[in-house]
């Protein structure tokens, strides 16, 4: 697997924008699957121990897909994305929002830009993200933070029972 | 941190307060003369940049300097490598698929 793959994250915050452009070890039309298909959009969007479950996806111009990023509480926080254009295996905007479960958005949201790129068996995709307000950033960061905190509690307790033994191996 | 601090600093004119004093503090009157614009108007600037605690006003006699707030910038470049860090993990991830789905259709 190739190892040199380019990673830049940037934001301009005065024009509240975020600049993300990554290149990938496979052709394409794979890459344009798993950014576009909720089968694979599941595997990954959701970085762990949080998951990611799609209720439901019509990818096409005007269609939506409403999913769920879940932390290891189970804690369910529900977002919707609206495909605004697409056009295939070259770039695909959409507008996402918060929601509720009955899928009804929480405005703003922020749009998002994908161009996609192959070149010698590498693709790259650019992803520009505007957000309307930080507030939302924040909600976003605050779910991923909790989820990552239940992953270091859990840590922690495990650590705890572990120690909790030690003294026992000392009487033997 | 403060909600509308992205819209502190959407702002040109609060930018360019921001570059300003980023060098040495300075009173309302000596920013305004950098601005074709009321005294009143960078007064609410500085208003909204204190509010959200990007500068802050020090008394020195009869006058009040602004300064920047350095640490609460760092603030925001810190907070906003979290995200970096999201997507690093997320597409380490998008690796391991790709990988597996490549696979799969050999």
């Amino acid at each position: 697997m190739k190892t040199d793959l380019q990673f830049d994250f940037t934001v301009d915050k005065a024009k509240k924008t975020v600049y993300i452009t990554r290149e990938f070890d496979a052709e394409l039309p794979l890459v344009w699957d798993a950014f576009t298909k909720y089968e694979y959009i599941d595997q990954w969007i959701a970085p762990k121990p949080m998951t990611s479950r799609t209720k439901y996806q019509d990818f096409k111009v005007g269609g939506k897909r409403f999913y769920a990023m879940i932390s290891p509480d189970g804690q369910e926080r529900w977002a919707i994305q609206e495909y605004t254009s697409i056009t295939p295996k070259t770039n695909f905007k959409m507008y996402n929002a918060f929601a509720d479960k009955n899928e009804n958005p929480e405005l703003p949201g922020s749009e998002w830009d994908h161009t996609f790129s192959e070149e010698n068996g590498t693709t790259k995709v650019n992803i520009v993200i505007y957000n309307e307000s930080l507030e939302r950033m924040e909600r976003i960061l605050d779910g991923f933070t909790q989820g990552m905190k239940m992953s270091l509690s859990n840590l922690e307790h495990l650590l705890a029972t572990l120690s909790k033994k030690q003294p026992s191996f000392k009487k033997l | 941190m403060r909600r509308d601090i992205f819209q502190a600093i959407a702002d040109p004119t609060r930018r360019a307060i921001i570059t300003l004093i980023a060098l040495h503090a300075m009173t309302p009157n000596a920013i305004a003369d950098n601005f074709n614009t009321t005294r009143q108007s960078v007064s609410k600037h500085l208003r909204i940049l204190t509010e959200c605690e990007l500068v802050k006003q020090e008394q020195k006699g009869r006058e009040i300097y602004y300064s920047l707030e350095i640490q609460k910038m760092k603030e925001i470049d810190k907070w906003l490598d979290q995200f970096r860090k999201i997507w690093e993990t997320r597409f380490n991830q998008l690796d391991k698929v790709l990988s597996t789905i490549k696979k799969q259709k050999k």
